[in-house]
This record gives C-alpha cells, structure tokens and sequence, in this order.
C-alpha cells in the first residue's frame, strides 16, 4: 500500500503517460467486454455464443473491430449534420474525462526514464462529484443523438433519455450522500484510506450500496434500464441511424463508463485498492472491478426490460424515500455515537 | 501563465456559445450551445480553484438544461428552423443592449473604485467544500434556508398542478377510449 508521505513528485509527463494509458486500455477492455459479454450471456442462456472466428471465437473482437471500421458512414439526408456528428463524441469523450479523476490503476515508475505515473491522473478534491456530473453530462450524446437524425424512433430514444436522466440522477445523489457522509471528504483516496483497517463501507451501508448499484446501472443503460435503445419497442432508439465507427463510439462509451462504475462501488463501498489477506491491493481493485462487470452482465441475464412509467415510479417513489431515510439514520447514528 | 491562456480561452468559447444560444434559428444549435456554454462556465471555477463550485455548476446545469430539451421536444421540430416574431426588433435590441451596459456598469464598478474585499475569507486548513458550508451554515443561514423553504413551496405547488386527476387511471378511463375513437374515425377519412 502506498502512503502518502513517501510519493515522488507528479510531473505533467507522468500525466500525459497516464491518459494515453487509460484511453488504449480502457478502449481495448471496452472492445474485450463486448466478447465477454456475449459469451456470459451466452452462457447464462445455454448457448454457444461466438466461437467460429479463432480460438473459442475470440478473433470476433477483430473482425467486429474490422466491420465497424469499413461499414459505409451515413448520414441521413434531412438530419441535423453537425450536432449528428457531434453526439457519439460526447459520449465518447466524457466517459474517459470521468475516468481521468478516479485511480484506475497502481500507480509505478519507469526504470529507465525514472518518470513516476500517479494512479490517479488528476486528483481533484472533489473526485467523486466530478466523476458523477462528467457522466451525466454524458447522457447528452444519446439526448442529441436521438433529436439530430431526424427519426422518430431517435426521438422517442431522447425523450426516453431525458426521463432515464431526471429518475435515476436524484437516486445517485442521495445514496452515494452518505458514506460521504461517514468519511467527511469527496476524494477518493480519503474513501480508500478510510477502509484501510478492513472493514469495508457496504458493512454500514448495505442501503446505500443497492441504492448507488441500481442507479448505476441506469446510468450507463445496462438492461433492466435499457430504455434508450430498447430493440423490442423502438428499433434501436437513438442509435437507430447510426452505422459504422460513429455507432462504434456510443459502445466505447458505454462499457468505458460501466468500469467507472465498477471502479466507484469498488473503491466507496468495497475497500478499494487496500490489501487483503495476501493479495496486493493491485489484483484486489482488478478484482473486485472485474466482479462488478461481471455482475452486471448476470443482471442482463436475469432481468428483463422494464418499461418508462415502472423505471419512473422505482426511481422517484421507491428508492429516493429509501435513500433519504437512509441519510437521515446515517446522521442520527453518527450524532449519537461519534 | 497557463491559467492566463485558459482563462481566454474559455472566455471566448463561452461568449461565442452563447451569442450562438442567442442568435440561432435552430433549437437544437441553441440548446445544445447552451449546454456547452454551461459546462465551460464551470472551467472559470476550476481556474479559480473552486473546485467544489465548479462540480456543483457541472451537475446542476447538466440537469437543468436536460429538462429544457425536454420541452423544445415538445414544442418545436428539433431539424426544423423556427420561425421567430419580431414586432419591434429595434426596441429589443436597445432594450437589450441598455441591459447588457447596465449590468457591466454595476460588475465593474468596484473594480475600476478598487473597492473590493472580502469579507469571508477562506479558513486555512479545509478544504473547498467545508469552505462552503461554513459560510452558508454560519453568515448565509437566514437566505440558506428561505431558498430551501422557497424550493419547497415550488415542490408542493407543482404537485399539485400536476396531480388533479391522480387518482383514477387513464386507461382504465372509458371517457378517454371515446375521444380516442373519435379521433381514429377522423383519421381514417
């Protein structure tokens, strides 16, 4: 574990490193997830999943990777060319701005260059609001997507959009509110060091821990909340114009942001990169962001779609009165026992 | 220096956004330079080390902006240019214009005076966003908490507005499969 005292000085080389790591691995996982993913379904599901392209299919990333790339770029002839072209780089873009304020991976040192990485590309204070409004902000390439390709499917997918975002962000809020509570900072590494005894936080706040995970999952539009693009009602919602490399950057986007999630519940609910037992803090954080995506394929597995109105009525009727009353309990008991 | 080069540029990008937010025909250039604008407002916090402040813009306007798409969706066809009623351009645009130099007036008053301190200065040692509540929960409580209890007024007054007819279904209503039918038989005509 590092401490605090002994960490060489951050130089703006050391950052530049840093991003140019997140961007390529964090994209080369998001295309690797797409495999895994249909192979856990797959599985789930008692079928094969890809397995003629290579080795147990998994040359499918290439050939998928090659179709992306040379598909024919469209762009509808009455849609708004601009903005269309605008939408798939915001979604692209904030996932991997939200990324740079969380520790993704241990931090080292170059041997020979004797260039010092940080784990965290740029440690903001406020860390964990940061990243929450950077992925919400997001949601505008859906929102613009669907409103710029003149199709009225897109535009249901945006409205669809907006709804998601107006039900699901006070929900975030709230439960995320009280371990901040406990820990008294909005740093990700005061979150990280308060949980260095062992105990991890979801032991107090098993509430908010369920809370920040369904709302989690509604923000990167995993299936029991994939309204946006929901096959069976709406074609493909607000990507239903989009084809080629264009399309290929809300997915990027999509599976970037759900290992945000995943590192945000490893890090505030699940002790973070502390070690345990024998296990360096290095494969525990890998771990526990690797149990987080997995879950969240066994949930599209188990769950089936939901509709608005339902996604509506969980968010502002169920689990916002939860997550208040949760806030309040974590006071009273703070006032009382610290 | 680098604070110097970021700040203009952040100064132009969001003048030119919204003058766009303010000239443009189209909905969704306006709106969508206005989410833009938004969002580059919070740069200013950041360069003045107000990160807490920054955050706080970013999610607020990311939200409030998002329901104002919501209604140009349903009112206005987002690829369509709308067609604006000007009665008086000229008076608008001295309106408008004596507005604008009253406000630059007053903002810049004090400094051009040097009449300008501060009188809550940070305490050392916390950081941004204890900063903040200090001051609210210590100098602000009075205006702190008439905002909270206004918000909660709008909260009640829009529940109200909004849930008239709460309590029978719509589509258990058969008054509403009429009025459908109806419509239908016109459609088909």
């Amino acid at each position: 574990m590092e401490t605090a005292t002994m960490l060489p000085e951050v130089t703006a080389a050391g950052v530049i490193i840093k991003a140019v790591l997140i961007l390529a691995v964090i994209a080369a996982i998001a295309g690797f997830g797409t495999y895994i993913e249909r192979k856990v379904l797959a599985f789930m599901q008692r079928r094969l999943g890809p397995q003629h392209v290579g080795p147990f299919g998994l040359l499918q990333l290439a050939a998928d990777g090659i179709k992306l790339f040379t598909k024919e770029d469209i762009i509808p002839q009455h849609a708004n060319k601009i903005i269309f072209a605008v939408a798939p780089v915001i979604t692209a873009a904030t996932a991997f701005i939200a990324l740079a304020a969380v520790p993704v991976f241990p931090d080292f040192t170059i041997p020979l260059l004797d260039i010092y990485v940080p784990s965290i590309a740029s440690d903001v204070n406020v860390g964990i609001l940061f990243v929450l409004g950077m992925m919400a902000a997001g949601l505008y390439g859906p929102l613009l997507a669907g409103m710029a390709q003149a199709n009225k499917w897109g535009i249901i997918g945006s409205a669809r959009t907006a709804i998601q975002f107006l039900s699901y962000e006070v929900v975030t809020g709230l439960s995320i509110l009280a371990p901040i509570m406990m820990v008294g900072s909005l740093s990700f590494v005061d979150f990280n060091n308060y949980q260095a005894d062992g105990t991890w936080i979801v032991v107090y706040q098993p509430v908010a821990f369920v809370l920040f995970l369904i709302a989690g999952y509604a923000e990167t539009n995993r299936t029991p909340f994939d309204l946006l693009e929901h096959e069976a009602e709406i074609v493909s919602g607000y990507v239903t114009e989009y084809s080629g490399m264009r399309w290929g950057l809300f997915f990027i986007g999509e599976y970037a942001n759900m290992i945000t999630i995943g590192v945000i519940a490893s890090i505030v609910f699940l002790g973070g990169y502390n070690d345990f037992w024998i296990f360096p803090g290095w494969l525990m954080i890998i771990a526990k962001i690797a149990f987080s995506f997995f879950f969240m394929l066994w949930v599209r597995a188990a769950w089936p779609h939901i509709r608005p109105d339902q996604l509506m009525w969980l968010c502002w009727k169920v689990l916002m009165p939860l997550a208040v009353v949760n806030v309040v309990i974590t006071g009273i008991v703070m006032m009382i026992v610290g | 220096m680098y604070e110097f080069i970021a700040f203009y540029i952040f100064a132009i990008a969001t003048t030119i956004l919204f003058v766009i937010t303010v000239m443009s025909k189209n909905v969704l250039y306006s709106m969508t330079s206005l989410a833009a604008g938004m969002v580059l407002i919070s740069g200013f916090f950041f360069l003045l080390g107000a990160d807490f402040l920054g955050v706080v813009q970013l999610i607020v306007y990311v939200g409030a902006v998002m329901a104002l798409y919501a209604f140009a969706m349903m009112f206005f066809d987002a690829t369509k240019n709308v067609k604006e009623k000007h009665q008086n351009p000229s008076l608008v645009f001295l309106l408008g214009g004596l507005m604008a130099l009253v406000f630059v007036i007053m903002f810049s008053a004090p400094i051009i005076g040097d009449n300008i301190q501060a009188l809550n200065p940070v305490a050392d040692g916390v950081g941004n966003a204890q900063a903040v509540g200090m001051v609210l929960f210590t100098k602000y409580l009075v205006p702190f908490e008439v905002a909270a209890v206004m918000l909660l007024v709008a909260m009640i007054a829009g529940i109200i507005l909004a849930g008239k007819k709460m309590d029978y279904s719509l589509t258990k209503c058969e008054a509403v499969d009429e009025e459908m039918n109806v419509e239908l038989e016109k459609g088909e005509e």
